[in-house]
Formats: C-alpha cells, structure tokens, sequence
C-alpha cells in the first residue's frame, strides 16, 4: 500500500508536468527559487552556527515552531490546493485503515513543500557542525519535525473535515484569512523597529554588529518557551544536547513522542469516521424574501444591480476584497507609526480603496463563469449588464471613500489637504470603474471557480492575468494622471486653489470615465456576447 | 472489437447520401412541413406553411481539430413535440447552442420563427425559452431569487415575476426550498430550477438541452406534463436526449444526429417505421459489439 501511494503520487507529480511546457517551465523556476531559498537559509544557519551556535540555535527554533505551525495551520484554509490523498478518494477502495493510514502517511511526505522543508531541516542542521553530538541531535530533530509537520497536518484536516465541509464555514475561514496575511508586513515593520528602538542612539551599527542586547534577550526568553511546545520542541534537540542537559533532552523528545502519538490518534480516529461518513451537504444557511431583488428597481439594470450586490456579500471571492478595507487603515497606520514616516501615510487609505472597489469588477464575467450563460440567454442589453455591475459599487464605494478620506485628513492633522483628497479619491474610483467596465468586456482571464478558495491560483492564467490586469492598471493610472498631479502639489503645500482645482479634474474624470468607458463596454459586450462565454467556459 | 467500430464509422460518416432517402436533408424543410400538414398538430391544413420553430441550414463548428458538428439542416415544426437524439459526442449540445444564440456558428444560419437568430438576436431570443447543459447557475442566489433574476432580465414587470415564481415554484415542486441558496439544491433540484427559469417569459419555443437528467420521476412526470400542454397550448418544445423509450413515448417529431451530421428526421412514427426507435437509432449509428468478452465477470463462473 505504501508503494502504491508513493507511486500514484509521483504519478501525479509528473502527470502535472506533461500538460503543458509552459507549465514544466514555470515549476522549474519555482523550483529554482524554492531551491536558491532553501540555499540561502542554510548557508546563513551554517554561517551563524559559526559565530554563535547557541544563539542560532534559538533563531532556528523559533523559525522552526512557525514552520510546523504553517503545516498544521494553513491546510485548512487552503482547502481543495492539493486534495490527491484526500481520504475520501479511497473510501471505495475497501483498503484496511492501518495500511491506508500508514500509506498516506509516508505518501505526505512525497511533495514539493515536503522536500523543501526537509532539505532546509537538515541542512540547518549543520549550523551545529562545530558539536557532532549536537549536530546527530539535530539532524535526527530534523527527521522528527518532519515527521510532525505531516501527520500534524493531515490530523488537523482530517479531524477538521466535517467543519471543512461545509461550505459557510470554508468561506468564514477564507475571508478570515486575509486578517494574518495583510498583518504580516505590519508585524516585520513593527517588531524591526522595536528591534531599533531597543538599540537607542547608535541605531546605525545595527546592521553590522547584529541586534542589540534586549532584542537578544527577548528572543532568548521566547525560545525558552516555544522549546517547550510541540511545535518547537524538535529543533531544540540539538541546544539540550549543546548545554549537556540530558534530562531537558528527554523531556523534548517526550513532547515530540507524545505529540506525534497523539496526532497520530487522531487522524486514525478522523479517518476511522471519514471512511464510513461520507460528506453530505447539511442544509445551509437561508435567506427569506427576495433581499436585494425587492429593494431596487425591477428593470433588467436594477436586477443585475440586485446579484452583484448580493454577490459582494454571499461570495466569498468579492468578500475578500471587501475585508481588506477596513485592514487596510490599521496596516497603514502600523506601518507608518513605525518606520517614523508618521500618519501621513493614512492619506493614502482612501484613494487605495477606491482602487480596489473599481478594480474589484474588473473580471467580472471571469468571476460569473458559465452562469454567464443566463445573460446570453436573455438577450441582456449591454448597457443594462454594465451599469448594474457598477452602480452598487458606486453606491456604496462613494460614501465609504469620502468617510475613509475625512477620517484620514482628521487623523493624519491635514485638514488642509482634505479638498486634494476627496477628489483624488473620487477620481480614482470613477476611472477603475470605468476602465474595469471597458476592459471586462474585452479582458477576460481565468480566476478561482465559484465555489474554489479564492486564494487558489487557476493553472495556465498566468500570462492573461499579467496582460488584462496590467492594461487596465495603466489605462487607470493615465486618467487619474491629471488630478494626481494636482492632488500631490496640494498635499505637499501648494495653494489650496490646488486642491479645489484638484476636486473639479477628479469628478470630471470620475463622471467622464464612468460614462465613456461604460458605454463602451456595453457596445463590446454586445458585439463579443458568445464569445464571452466561449471564453469562460474554456476555463474549466 | 475493431470490426465494430469500422462499421460504425462508415455508418456515421455517409449518411447524407445514404442511398434509402438521398433527398432527406435536402429537401428536409419542404419534408417537414408536408407532415406536419398531415399531422393533427395545431397547424391548419391549407394556410400558408408557418415558419418553423427552428429552422437551422448548413450549420458548422470546428473546437480546434475537431469538427463537432458538420453541416446541420434541420426543422423543427412549430407546434412540435421535438426530440433530439444521438450518442454521446454527437453534437446535440454544440448544435442546440448554436440554434440559441449560446455559440457562434463557423458556418450556417438559425431561424427562430422566420426571425434570423444572429441578425437580430434580441428579437429571436425574446421568444426563446434556453435550458443549457453544464452550465453553472448564479447558485449565490436562493431559488426564487434566482427565478425572480430570470424574469427581471427578461425585462417582465414586478407583479408578474412575484406571480410567475410563485407558480413555477409550486409547479417544479420546490417551494420548500425556495429560500435555500441553489449552491445548496441536489443535481436535480438545479436542474428543475434552471428549466424554471428557461419558462418564466413564456417564451413561444423552449430548448432544453437534457431536462430529465437526475430529475426524479415523480418531478419528471410532472415536468412532462407541463411541456405536454405547453406544446398543446401552441409552443414548441425541442429537448435532447439519450433515452429512446422517453423520446418515443413522449415526443411527436425526432432527428438522430451522429458526428456531427443528421442521420434521420421527421415524425417519430416515419423515423421509427416498424422498429422501436431504439433499434432505430442503434441501426443508423451503429456500434454495437457482441457480448463476448468479460467472461470473468459472470458471477456464475466463481473463479475469483
């Protein structure tokens, strides 16, 4: 069974390679790039195991702990990546569990973020060089981690399949999702300048002589704790063994076994009740009346108004996109508090969100897939496709960038520059909407299916996405190019006749753009309406 | 085994100018509408001919390398019961498509009730009723919303959508669900949903391309009575289909289309003559193998 699951998954490894050499030759690169990663990485835990072995070692142990955690931790969001050993797929197979169970097991460890993670292991391991007995302690801390990051992976998603299931909680946990990696630059930004601050006046020298002393010391007392953990506990085999403390040795290999035992029992226990449950989709969440569809107008513009609207709520893939918004002041704020540049930078969350509302409809028929055929179907005007997926945005996009734009200006102390703003802002929306409009009717590229994680990558988009996306960037970037230019010499202290002059540019632009580029579209969309659809369904 | 499939490609390949009727597609429309004076169908005998329901000539797509269909003529009568029939790959879905304004033809024209369909395609698809196969729906959307969406797109006013989705509702027996998002609703429950909203602009020709896949049968039953008194009410149905017995019990017209091309077509009793359209059907496609063959899978010969 072992044999059979390793050889159905490099199977499927090369199965993947031969569709297309576009393909092999972008897996190569990523290859490259994982491989010049993981090169980096060791040669900088040997160079460090040099200088400072003990010191290392605790760096390591930390980056180890999140690396066991990512394993355990980001499956669940990204579900549906790489479900070749999804359990389900056996349950017809009538395999005894213990060898499916061991087979999957050893399976697991045959992949690409597998190998990387045990080459980058091992080869940290090194970092030890100078103390063979610690260097054994490591390498074989190295196997250990492994080991725990693929069983603590598959007993998480295995136990967490019922959850995973169902289709709201997959789409709460993908939206929630954005939170930790919107925060990740914020968190480096803010924990390097605590880095600065700890060091005081002579700042400068820290990029040569190495972080200052109460960095060390925190980092100290941080590893000493996440050693203790089952996520940390293997890469701090080799420190234990490097003090002499036998006995702290064996308390980590304990909470390595028992951890490892204990995930090893539950995924056994999930799988056990995988193998006889199949999934079955529990009655999802209703919605009474006709929400949207009774509120606007019943025109043909006021019903496609009514399902993007409702859309922007219900899809996870609009969602996402709506839940950065309100991140993106704090990610802002952090940011500039903390690398000195001040509030200032909040200036920037209003026309930022106004991109990325317009820009949010800029694929909109990708985003339908084939439930474009409808609109095939009836004949829908182009005009009244096109205005219906613009007008909540604007609706709701409007208000929300002239309140993100006031609080900014009062937060930021520029009450001066609010006039520059609110028209940069305006002017930014009404130009992404706009080219969004034109370009969806001609752009169309594959994105995640309805009902996929919206983190999921379609295979083969890359080279439509890069063109379409970068087309309509540049095209809104041309319009906006005016009330920029007006906008920024009021910011930075021209005359306020700048900022008024910058309002009248950005809503002439706005109004311009909105109406030009919608009216356009409509006319392509008519022209190109199967071959719209052509295109889409292309994309399964 | 290699001795069948030879037959049944030299089977599909000539048909058009299979020797027992070569004017058959020719003069297929003047064909079809001297029937369907002889049928006892809504036409009256005597009035000038009425223009078909669907009238496709000459008829090409290409996918890549492949020809998917290969020059189709065909009439669908006004006021016909009309079953499309053919193996898998034959072409159906591309064909229906193409009729409906889904897919642009390479070659050829369609004609929904004399108007020409990719002239004026606003016209031709206001009375047009589409249910497409292996499409997504907007599934984000309950079921009446997604009915109400149908007939607001359909440009219908507010108070004949409500009224129009209340009865489809009950009709296709979904009102307990009518709340529940249609991501949510079984392979069949979509199905209903999707034929729903095809019929909510009361269009005059309906085109569903597989209406009774996963359907149950008590639905389907249902489902058939309905397009029944909508053909007997003066619309035209056509539907696509593998099951013969469903297509001969329940259809008045059939074609049997097979790479591409038409192999037969006309009122089901002059497509079928003595046979079962099964046979039928089995005799101009072709394909059949002997039985021989997979011996270790009669349970009798307890081997394993």
């Amino acid at each position: 069974m072992v044999a059979h699951l390793v050889r159905l998954r490099l199977r499927l490894l090369a199965n993947t390679l031969r569709r297309s050499v576009w393909q092999t030759i972008g897996l190569c690169f990523a290859a490259l790039y994982g491989l010049t990663v993981v090169g980096f990485f060791v040669a900088a835990s040997i160079a460090g195991g040099r200088t400072d072995p003990v010191l290392t070692g605790q760096v390591l142990t930390v980056v180890g702990a999140v690396v066991v955690l990512a394993w355990w931790v980001v499956p669940l969001f990204a579900f549906g990546m790489d479900a070749t050993l999804d359990p389900m797929r056996f349950v017809t197979f009538a395999i005894p569990r213990r060898r499916l169970l061991a087979g999957l097991a050893v399976a697991g460890v045959v992949s690409v973020p597998a190998a990387a993670t045990l080459l980058a292991a091992l080869g940290s391991s090194f970092a030890w060089a100078s103390d063979p007995l610690a260097l054994l302690a490591a390498l074989l801390g190295a196997v250990a981690a492994l080991a725990l990051c693929v069983v603590g992976s598959r007993a998480t998603t295995t136990a967490l399949a019922p959850l995973l299931d169902s289709r709201r909680y997959r789409e709460i946990l993908m939206v929630v999702a954005i939170v930790p990696l919107l925060l990740i630059g914020p968190a480096v930004a803010w924990l390097s300048s605590g880095a600065e601050k700890s060091v005081g006046p002579e700042g400068v020298t820290v990029t040569a002589s190495g972080p200052g002393p109460a960095l060390l010391e925190a980092l100290t007392r941080v590893a000493d704790v996440v050693a203790w953990t089952p996520f940390g506990a293997p890469w701090a085999f080799a420190g234990a063994v490097h003090d002499g403390a036998w006995w702290l040795l064996l308390a980590r290999i304990a909470v390595v076994v028992v951890t490892l035992g204990a995930a090893w029992w539950v995924w056994d226990r999930a799988l056990a009740r995988a193998l006889v449950s199949p999934p079955h989709s529990s009655s999802g969440p209703k919605v009474r009346g006709l929400g949207w569809f009774a509120r606007l107008p019943a025109t043909p513009t006021g019903a496609v108004a009514a399902r993007c609207a409702t859309y922007w709520v219900r899809d996870p893939r609009y969602a996402v996109s709506l839940a950065v918004v309100p991140l993106l002041p704090v990610a802002l704020a952090v940011v500039g508090l903390s690398t000195g540049a001040g509030t200032g930078l909040l200036l920037v969350v209003a026309p930022l969100t106004a991109f990325i509302l317009g820009f949010g409809i800029s694929n909109d028929v990708g985003y339908d897939h084939t439930a474009f055929a409808l609109h095939v179907a009836t004949g829908l005007p182009g005009r009244a496709d096109r205005w219906g997926r613009v007008l909540p945005v604007v609706v709701v996009g409007a208000p929300l960038v002239v309140a993100m734009a006031v609080a900014a200006t009062g937060a930021a102390g520029r009450w001066d520059a609010l006039p520059a703003l609110l028209g940069l802002s305006l002017g930014v929306l009404g130009a992404s909407l706009g080219t969004s409009s034109a370009v969806s009717a001609r752009l169309v590229y594959p994105v995640p299916k309805p009902g996929e994680s919206a983190f999921k990558t379609p295979q083969g988009a890359t080279v439509a996405t890069l063109v379409a996306q970068s087309v309509a960037f540049l095209v809104v970037l041309a319009l906006v190019l005016p009330t920029l230019a007006l906008a920024l010499a009021a910011i930075l202290g021209a005359p306020a006749g700048f900022g008024w002059a910058a309002v009248a540019v950005g809503l002439a632009t706005a109004a311009g753009a909105l109406v030009v580029g919608v009216r356009w579209g409509a006319r392509v969309y008519e022209r190109r309406l199967p071959d719209l659809l052509a295109q889409v369904t292309a994309f399964r | 085994m290699t001795d069948g499939s030879g037959a049944a490609t030299t089977a599909t390949v000539v048909p058009v100018t299979s020797p027992d009727d070569p004017s058959q597609v020719a003069d297929q429309g003047a064909d079809q509408v001297a029937r369907q004076g002889a049928d006892p169908g809504p036409a009256t005998p005597g009035a000038p001919a009425p223009p078909a329901a669907l009238g496709l000539r000459g008829l090409w797509k290409k996918f890549g390398d492949k020809i998917a269909v290969a020059g189709i003529d065909l009439d669908v009568p006004a006021g016909s019961f009309f079953g499309l029939v053919g193996p898998n790959g034959a072409g159906k879905t591309t064909t229906l498509s193409m009729a409906t304004g889904l897919l642009r033809p390479d070659f050829g024209t369609a004609h929904v009730l004399g108007t020409d369909l990719w002239a004026h395609p606003d016209e031709a698809k206001a009375r047009l009723g589409i249910l497409p196969d292996g499409v997504r729906l907007f599934d984000r959307l309950t079921g009446a919303q997604l009915l109400t969406y149908a007939g607001l797109l359909r440009g219908l006013d507010r108070s004949t959508v409500a009224e129009r989705t209340e009865e489809l509702l009950v009709a296709m027996d979904l009102t307990a669900d009518r709340d529940t998002f249609v991501v949510d609703y079984s392979a069949g429950m979509t199905k209903k949903v999707a034929l729903a909203s095809a019929m909510i602009h009361a269009p005059r020709v309906l085109v569903l391309d597989e209406p009774f896949e996963a359907v149950d049968p008590v639905s389907a039953a249902n489902i058939r009575d309905i397009l029944h008194s909508y053909v007997d009410g003066g619309g035209t149905v056509v539907v696509s289909s593998h099951v013969m017995d469903l297509v001969q019990r329940m259809c008045s017209h059939v074609a049997i289309i097979a790479g591409g091309h038409v192999l037969d077509a006309g009122t089901v009793d002059a497509v079928r003559g003595e046979q079962t359209l099964e046979d039928r059907f089995v005799e101009l496609v072709g394909g059949r193998r002997g039985t021989e063959g997979l011996a270790w899978l009669r349970t009798s010969s307890d081997s394993g």
